[in-house]
């Protein structure tokens, strides 16, 4: 028997998949997982396709009765919210889940159980959409959910709370899924693969799913406070009673203007990783590209004001976002340009993932352009909310993603099936898709300039629109006939092609160095990287990888090991052993499942149930880690050596903690906004009736917060913090339960209840953290004695304290000075 | 603004085109070229310019003082437009049809009763939300006396599509006699 197939034969043991249903309900692998999120995602995909031909249908011809006004607003509103959330967001995960873990020379990501709760998150609460379209009940308000008519009184039924609750399930999944591509890439590298070694894609993706922890977290929170004010009548948004509608937009678009870079990133991330490639070099500018990126994030924060320049804001104000949203064009402009210049450099050959790059340029670039007019405030005040937008927006997300997500599953789809593509269906495919996509939207921008808004379900006869959208309507079915061709083609490449060989595409990037289609391990031994390129180098490295001529080539323990990095330099820190296959993802995801279905149904006093649920489960997922056992210095190959990560202070656990309370920092900071935004612009203010202050109650809940973050700060004590805390929660409680205005009264009781329950909450639950380690410590877990828990454990007190305290003395002091 | 961007498109496809065209002698692929000039320096140059423009268009689209402007009220409701205004005896109030004197600025103040609506007549100014709690004011013109039509560019809910209205822009004499109370 060759090393080779004894090596994959060992790790298979191991890293494998058991057949059987258990096996598919258990798995972790993120191969499998990365692969069932796009073809879940592409579902939704075709479903929307098929929402957005019903909305053709009925535009096609003025004055049409092939759906009235409820369904129709029903049809765009889910048309907008699966394109959105259940398409590209999801899609872009499931393809990073697959391909980042061998990109970057690693075995798996860094939380494999967190990726199958998150799939399994998205799976749950995408149906519940489903399930409210085939009710006929499917949410009518708009993707953007304006308030009040998404409010109880303008949308009485169920639609909304579908919704609220469905999208913030969907969302728990993004979050869950950023923070492990975020750890995955700064972590599990190959070793030597320092951050300026690393494939453009990653860095894509560290931005992206970055921005994804800033940019979700008010989506949460508006959709939050929103189902409350519907739930319990608590008026966050409700102008009578000092709420605002206008901070469900600020909230809304806090979120969906990164959101539109959030989608293109990553398939920028597609367009710089296959490009090169097709043109038979390497890409222009890589320093550069990364400094675009970073703009590109950093700049999409400081825009969401575009979407809001008719609500009456300030000129001057108006100027200066105006001038964010056309600043965006310089990073972008750099990216198109070094693109270009890339083609340039080398030899392109338009073979089929080039063709549909094409398809990218022209699209997307039509796009940016209009983008910039409509980033033109006067420009705006006509172009606003017609259907010159519409075509601005498709123009930059069908260019921007689609076309680049086409061209990867050409370029990739041998990489999952190890098939090779051998049709010319996919050239037909793609120039009806082109064809009908401008036919259907260039018309848009036309018939937007003469003044066709958005969201009608019909239009008069005689007002010259009605040719105009005929066209865009065939157009749309062109389209829709090349999607068909497209699927035909992939089955058929699944079911009948010829093996593929390795390498097909003559790249040099880690995802070809190994077997097609990959193993569950992905590479029986890991690469030491000294170049960009890893296979221009060495075109043999999969040979030599598969024969165990890396690190980490002999299984040991039974552990699916991988090697964690310095983040900077890519030295060696330490291996990371990743958990198994288990049900434990799914059993969560249940429990939570059913905390938003009783939120749906209105049993609202049975909804705490499940969380606790999801706590002693969380407990659970936490307690099953690591051993008691210290192991020390394990040898890794070529004579080096590392410590387990339970041994360790900065295991991928404690990354993933620092970048899961960023997001939830980003939510409290956006839950603060709230409350000045509230007390600042919204009518009605100031409230009728403030907080009744109590200086001893105060008093308390400050000396706990003191006694939290002074105590056991050097010796990782954690009994002296916890009863500080304990005092804290005391203090939050009795605040909103003695002293605060009723919160269905006025906004600001509403906003105070939140505010202090979210300081109460976190309060508790790093009270139960630190129960948690005093008892992991008294059972002689490695990891809560040498190893990060204690540290975890520590942030989680900081955080609490920080929040608590805030929301305690940020209730209390208007009253105070008043 | 379309030029502009039809011409950068074109050239954009042009260079794409080129980079296809076959192989011949070495070619100039400096960063320097392509990123600084094309990336940086070509698109800051543009947006600096389209900016200051649009910037003193829009200062000249906002309300300004003028003593012969006159206020009108503008009420929105699903699915209905209600405008009210001083007449010579008392309010006028005019359900669905908003009237003006040609040639003279008007503010309009957006209310509303219910949701998010928006106020928009394609001809004679851009749009604005009324939003409930707030209050905007929208200033319009009208050049020449005549009918325009106006819609609500904010998704209202079932009757969007027909939450429309009219605006007759008078003539002096039609106005004094609007004015007066006839119509």
């Amino acid at each position: 028997m060759t090393q080779a197939l004894r090596l994959h034969r060992a790790f298979e043991r191991i890293w494998g998949t058991p057949r059987g249903w258990r096996g598919t309900l258990s798995t972790v692998n993120h191969s499998t997982l990365g692969v069932r999120l796009m073809v879940t995602a592409f579902a939704f995909f075709l479903i929307g396709g098929v929402l957005a031909m019903l909305i053709r249908a009925q535009l096609a011809t003025p004055g049409s009765a092939f759906a009235g006004p409820d369904i129709y607003n029903q049809l765009f509103t889910m048309h907008g919210s699966i394109m959105m959330f259940l398409f590209a967001i999801p899609m872009f995960e499931g393809f990073a889940i697959y391909m980042l873990p061998k990109m970057l020379g690693a075995r798996d990501l860094a939380f494999p159980r967190m990726t199958a709760y998150g799939w399994w998150c998205y799976l749950f609460g995408g149906s519940l959409l489903l399930i409210a379209m085939v009710l006929g009940v499917a949410p009518d308000a708009g993707w953007f959910m304006y308030t009040p008519l998404s409010s109880k009184p303008y949308s009485p039924g169920i639609n909304s709370d579908f919704w609220l609750l469905g999208i913030t399930f969907v969302e728990i999944s993004a979050i869950v899924t950023a923070v492990d591509i975020v750890v995955s890439i700064l972590k599990l590298r190959a070793p030597g693969m320092s951050l300026d070694r690393m494939p453009l894609f990653a860095w894509y993706m560290l931005v992206t799913a970055m921005m994804m922890l800033i940019g979700f977290p008010p989506l949460i929170l508006g959709s939050i406070l929103l189902e409350l004010e519907r739930a319990f009548g608590w008026p966050f948004f409700d102008a009578e009673r000092g709420g605002d509608s206008l901070l469900w937009q600020h909230l809304f678009w806090l979120f969906g203007h990164p959101e539109v870079y959030i989608i293109f990133l990553p398939a920028a991330g597609v367009v710089s990783t296959i490009l090169p490639v097709m043109a038979r070099t390497r890409i222009l500018g890589y320093g550069w590209i990364v400094g675009a990126i970073l703009a590109l994030g950093f700049l999409s924060f400081g825009l969401w004001v575009h979407h809001m320049f008719t609500v009456g804001i300030p000129h001057m104000a108006l100027a200066f976002f105006s001038a964010a949203s056309t600043l965006v064009a310089i990073p972008t402009g750099v990216q198109i340009f070094a693109w270009l210049g890339t083609l340039w450099a080398g030899r392109p050959q338009m073979k089929l993932p080039m063709l549909y790059l094409v398809g990218f340029f022209v699209t997307f670039v039509m796009g940016g352009l209009t983008g910039v007019m409509v980033a033109v405030v006067p420009f705006d005040w006509q172009a606003h909310d017609t259907a010159f937008v519409t075509a601005h927006l498709h123009y930059v997300l069908f260019g921007g993603f689609v076309f680049p997500m086409l061209a990867a599953t050409y370029y990739w789809l041998g990489h999952v099936t190890g098939r090779q593509y051998s049709y010319t269906l996919g050239k037909a495919a793609f120039w009806l898709i082109f064809i009908g996509f401008h036919l259907t939207f260039f018309l848009m921008h036309i018939v937007g300039l003469l003044g066709q808004p958005r969201r009608i379900d019909t239009y008069p006869a005689d007002i010259g629109w009605t040719g105009y959208n005929l066209l865009s309507s065939v157009g749309g079915f062109v389209t829709a006939i090349g999607f068909g061709l497209f699927v035909i083609d992939l089955l058929l490449q699944f079911f009948h092609a010829p093996r593929t060989r390795r390498n097909p595409w003559g790249a040099g990037t880690l995802e070809w160095a190994m077997m097609l289609p990959p193993p569950s391990y992905n590479i029986a031994s890991l690469p030491q990287v000294d170049d960009r390129e890893p296979l221009e180098a060495a075109p043999d490295l999969a040979l030599s990888l598969a024969r165990g001529e890396g690190y980490l080539a002999e299984p040991r323990n039974n552990w699916r090991e991988t090697l964690a990095v310095e983040t900077a330099s890519g030295r060696i820190d330490h291996i990371v052993v990743l958990p198994g296959n288990t049900l434990l993802p799914l059993w969560t995801a249940l429990v939570t499942g059913a905390f938003f279905v009783l939120m749906l149904l209105g049993l609202y006093a049975w909804a705490p149930v499940p969380l606790i649920g999801v706590a002693a489960l969380g407990w659970r997922w936490a307690w099953v880690q690591g051993g008691k056992q210290p192991f020390g210095k394990l040898p890794i190959g070529f004579g080096d050596e590392a410590c387990v990560h339970a041994e360790v202070q900065g295991s991928p656990g404690w990354w993933g903690n620092v970048f899961f309370l960023s997001a939830n920092g980003t939510f409290f900071g956006s839950l603060l906004f709230g409350y000045a935004f509230l007390w600042t612009i919204a009518p009605n203010w100031p409230p009728p009736e403030l907080l009744t202050p109590s200086v001893p109650i105060l008093a308390i809940g400050v000396a706990g917060a003191a006694v939290a973050a002074l105590f056991g700060r050097r010796v990782r004590a954690l009994k002296g913090p916890v009863a500080g805390l304990a005092a804290l929660f005391v203090a939050l409680i009795a605040t909103v339960w003695l002293l605060a205005p009723s919160p269905t009264s006025h906004a600001y009781g509403a906003v105070l209840a939140v505010l202090l329950g979210y300081g109460a909450l976190h309060v508790a639950l790093a009270i139960l953290i630190g129960m948690f380690v005093v008892r992991r410590r008294g059972a002689g877990y490695v990891a809560a004695t040498l190893g990060a828990e204690p540290r975890i454990a520590r942030l989680w007190i900081d955080y609490a304290l920080a929040t608590g305290a805030t929301a305690l003395i940020g209730a209390h002091m208007p009253a105070l000075l008043a | 603004m379309l030029a502009g961007g039809a011409a950068i498109l074109v050239l954009v496809c042009a260079l794409l085109a080129l980079a296809f065209r076959p192989r011949g002698a070495v070619r100039d692929t400096s960063v320097r070229r392509w990123i600084v000039g094309g990336g940086l320096i070509f698109p800051t140059a543009i947006l600096a310019v389209l900016l200051a423009y649009g910037l003193v268009v829009g200062e000249r689209l906002l309300p300004r003082e003028d003593p012969r402007t006159i206020r009108v009220v503008a009420e929105a409701s699903r699915w209905q437009w209600t405008f009210a205004q001083p007449g010579n005896a008392g309010m006028i109030r005019t359900p669905g049809v908003l009237h003006i004197p040609a040639g003279r600025p008007v503010d309009v103040e957006l209310r509303t009763l219910d949701v998010i609506h928006a106020f928009w007549v394609p001809r004679l100014a851009g749009k604005l939300d009324a939003i409930p709690g707030h209050r905007n004011v929208l200033r319009i013109e009208a050049g020449q006396p005549g009918m325009y039509y106006g819609l609500c560019a904010e998704y209202c809910g079932i009757g969007h599509a027909g939450h429309g209205f009219r605006v007759i822009a008078h003539d002096a004499a039609g106005w004094a006699s609007f004015q007066a109370g006839g119509e």
